[in-house]
């Protein structure tokens, strides 16, 4: 009897050692910050500190087609090295292209030459006519999944390296099923810009200008197999009026993004106006050396996703790497430009579905306002209980506050994020706990008016109400286990709250408190309980 | 201290009463949610997608000229809710007037030009879009399934079927009811709701959770009497803890919501009401329910 009252007696002050101890980081700042790293704190969740709430879909089957479409371009090419000529190229469907040969001997030809140079897709000669034969590039749909699940980690990589850029403390960058995002910004205020920031695709493109065709035949809609019309935007920066001009553009990219080694604003020495000043790795250099070499006099345009920022014509070869993207900029947004295209651009777009931003003044009200209404019940509770159950109920209280010393610690190991209805979650596990006490107590007192000893009570009140509290515990938890399964943001944190005060709660109703009857009891049996 | 001295209250005779109360509760729930589903609810943004925007003024501000000046602005639709004391607003409009992204913003510059003189701040934005919504109102509804199919099969298993189904209808028969006032007091359908409907359900369970194991104890201690005795015999029993426990978490969630501010006020109040019910419920309606489909025999109920 006594070994086992010390055990968990020690059991219990161990825990609570420990739980004070987890809870340092969270309270203090006055903490090294290796101490901090490994322990963890609980965060506060947007509604509490204000802040950007932002969901994001990426458009997947947009990067599977844009892979594919790379392919095919790829195709094409190497086919015509190889002296086979192609007659055109279309898409089929999602995952595979169309490419039209002349027929007889180059079927064969053509097909041992894709085979070779693409291990990884699968190659069908189709339908074979007299003036042409087909040949069908598809994606296995082992790579289309891949492509799917990395375009989403990449998305969720090139996000956090922007926002990391950007400078935000404490961000979370999570995807969330198979094809969202979830990003969420504390104190930020600037909602547009951070929404252009996360959102931009950033797909920069260096693609000639088409001065073959006629531009307006091409608006009037015969746009060249090969060509494409994309648009240049201008801003007054008097009048703001936003005009368009339709510029043709042969399709065909002769440089990406992804060869930048540095984006960086500079400024105009003349006009003093912003513009972005890019340098390109060694590979991305050779290639704007030799694509300005063999272009001179011709228009090379800047396209960023999708909309020409400038179409300069190249004077000369330009050598070293060097290029420049201008624009009617403000400062901000060259410099928010520089920092997508260094972060690099995400795999497929985004589509912002769900946004939300909580300034800091109402964050700030709401915890006051919570953390204080928190406080005000669990006194009212804490006497109620004393009045109600005296030395009885402060055993109780003391299980209370144990209660939440434990469940503030594990959520500040788990690094769990306090929301507005975590604090209700909190609240209502005090509820609970309460409970588990009051059902115990009252089983006590029935068990003393049958006239048993002190200690032959405690022991059948604790034995009888032991199935009830588990299985009252039981239901909720199943709640709270959908709740985190199913809710979001805030729900989330209100499931979690709610599912671990009531594991500890166990704990602390059903051990804490027994542990101090027993020893009381240990050191002289009771002829009376206060309760 | 005790409130209340052993009683001896026959519950069972309250069965007209209590089951005329809570069909009539039940029913204008179940016509509450039809008329949520079928889009003719007060629906926040989280469900129906849209915009809201919470501003809070330096001064007092007009409403009809807000209105006025939205409806102007192309917001026709918009849904304007006023804290009067706070002068705080909260602007709410649907999918249809979403002019492509930034709704929110525009709706500030509207604010902006309308209130030259009266200084504000936006205090939250929230922009959901259509398919988002409906992911929310999906998952929604497969948590309140599976949440209910989980506790029936837990309450079957720990008791018996019959018992898990009584107190599913008794869990539902709350929500349902609290879903009914909180419309009839023209609160909106939205996120925290759901959360607090769950949460509710958890309680109104353990209530119910308590007396059934009352009466499984009772069954094998009293033997010769009928079952609705010893259901009636075992309520008496747990009426102490009941009473104290729905006490204890009523003053927690009073707190809240007198002390906590507008965006818990609605979830407390659904609470506190959730509280009440659900206590009445595991008295008058999931027990003599159980009674009713048992018959009086008396046979063990599981371990």
């Amino acid at each position: 009897m006594k070994r086992s009252i010390l055990w968990r007696a020690m059991l219990v002050g161990l825990l609570t050692v420990l739980g004070v101890f987890l809870l340092v980081p969270s309270v203090t700042t006055y903490v090294p910050a290796s101490l901090k790293e490994k322990i963890g704190k609980i965060n506060l969740g947007l509604d509490l500190q204000g802040g950007i709430f932002l969901r994001l879909q990426v458009e997947l089957d947009k990067a599977v087609e844009n892979t594919i479409s790379r392919y095919s371009d790829d195709a094409k090419t190497s086919l015509r090295e190889k002296g086979i000529p192609v007659l055109s190229v279309r898409r089929v469907h999602g995952a595979s292209y169309q490419i039209v040969i002349p027929p007889g001997e180059f079927i064969e030809r053509a097909r041992t030459a894709l085979e070779q140079r693409f291990g990884n897709l699968e190659i069908e000669v189709g339908e074979i006519r007299e003036d042409m034969a087909t040949l069908i590039l598809s994606m296995r749909d082992s790579e289309v999944s891949f492509i799917k699940n990395n375009a989403v980690k990449q998305a969720v990589e090139t996000i956090r390296n922007r926002i990391d850029q950007f400078g935000v403390r404490e961000p979370q960058i999570v995807s969330e099923g198979e094809e969202r995002i979830v990003v969420q910004l504390p104190g930020i205020k600037e909602k547009q810009r951070a929404v252009d920031i996360v959102g931009k695709t950033a797909l920069l493109e260096f693609k000639l200008v088409d001065s073959e065709h006629s531009l307006d035949d091409a608006l009037s809609g015969s746009v060249p197999e090969n060509s494409q019309i994309l648009y240049q935007k201008s801003v007054d920066r008097n009048s703001g009026v936003v005009s368009k001009n339709a510029i043709l553009l042969f399709r065909r990219t002769l440089l990406t993004g992804d060869h930048i080694k540095t984006a960086r604003v500079s400024f105009d020495n003349r006009t003093g106006a912003p513009y972005v000043s890019l340098s390109f790795d060694s590979i991305g250099a050779k290639i704007f050396d030799r694509v300005t070499g063999e272009n001179v006099k011709r228009r090379l345009a800047i396209v960023l996703d999708d909309t020409v920022y400038s179409a300069p014509v190249i004077q000369e070869r330009i050598s070293g790497g060097e290029a420049q993207i201008t624009g009617s900029f403000t400062t901000d947004e060259a410099s928010d430009l520089a920092l997508v295209l260094r972060a690099g651009s995400l795999p497929a777009p985004v589509t912002i579905i769900q946004n939300v931003s909580i300034g800091p003044s109402l964050g700030r009200d709401s915890i006051d306002k919570g953390v204080r209404a928190s406080i005000i019940g669990l006194i009212l509770v804490v006497v109620f209980m004393v009045v109600y159950y005296r030395l009885s109920g402060l055993i109780a209280n003391l299980a209370l506050f144990l209660n939440l010393i434990y469940l503030l610690a594990v959520m500040a190991v788990l690094e769990a994020t306090l929301t507005l209805p975590g604090i209700a979650g909190i609240i209502l596990t005090i509820g609970m706990a309460v409970d588990a006490n009051v059902l115990i107590f009252e089983r006590i007192r029935e068990e003393l008016r049958l006239e048993k000893t002190v200690r032959a009570s405690i022991d059948a009140g604790y034995d009888k109400a032991l199935f009830t509290i588990i299985d009252s515990h039981i239901t909720t938890l199943i709640t709270a286990a959908v709740l985190f399964q199913f809710g979001t943001g805030p729900i989330k944190g209100f499931a979690v709250t709610l599912s671990l005060g009531v594991l500890i709660n166990l704990f602390t109703s059903l051990v804490c408190t027994k542990v101090i009857f027993d020893y009381v009891n240990f050191k002289q049996p009771m002829k009376t309980l206060s309760i | 201290m005790e409130i209340i001295k052993d009683t001896n209250i026959d519950f069972m005779r309250a069965k007209k009463i209590s089951f005329s109360i809570s069909a009539f509760l039940a029913v204008a729930g179940i016509v509450t949610l039809a008329l949520i589903f079928t889009g003719r609810g007060n629906l926040g943004v989280d469900f129906a997608g849209g915009t809201s925007v919470q501003v809070k003024f330096e001064k007092p501000f007009k409403v009809d000229t807000l209105r006025k000046a939205l409806g102007d602005a192309g917001f026709v639709d918009a849904n304007i809710q006023d804290f009067v004391a706070q002068n705080v607003a909260l602007i709410k409009v649907g999918l249809k007037s979403g002019k492509g992204e930034m709704v929110a913003d525009a709706i500030s510059d509207v604010v902006r030009s309308t209130f030259q003189d009266n200084g504000f701040e936006v205090q939250a934005a929230t922009e959901i879009g259509p398919a988002i919504g409906a992911k929310l109102r999906r998952d929604a509804l497969i948590a309140v399934v599976i949440s209910t199919i989980g506790i029936i099969l837990y309450i079957a298993w720990r008791f018996e079927f019959k018992f898990g189904v009584a107190a599913a209808i008794a869990t539902f028969h709350d929500v349902l009811a609290v879903l009914f006032i909180m419309t009839i007091l023209g609160r909106e359908v939205n996120l925290l709701l759901v959360t607090a409907l769950l949460t509710l359900a958890g309680y109104s369970l353990t209530d119910t959770v308590v007396v059934f194991d009352r009466i499984r104890e009772n069954l094998r201690g009293r033997k010769g009497k009928t079952f609705s005795e010893i259901t009636n015999r075992s309520i008496n029993d747990v009426l102490k803890r009941s009473i104290i426990t729905s006490l204890t978490t009523f003053i927690a969630v009073m707190s809240i919501l007198v002390l906590g501010g507008e965006v818990i006020r609605d979830f407390a109040l659904a609470l506190a009401m959730g509280v009440i019910i659900g206590t009445y419920s595991s008295v008058f309606l999931a027990s003599p329910l159980v009674v009713i489909w048992r018959g009086d025999k008396i046979t063990q109920v599981r371990k």
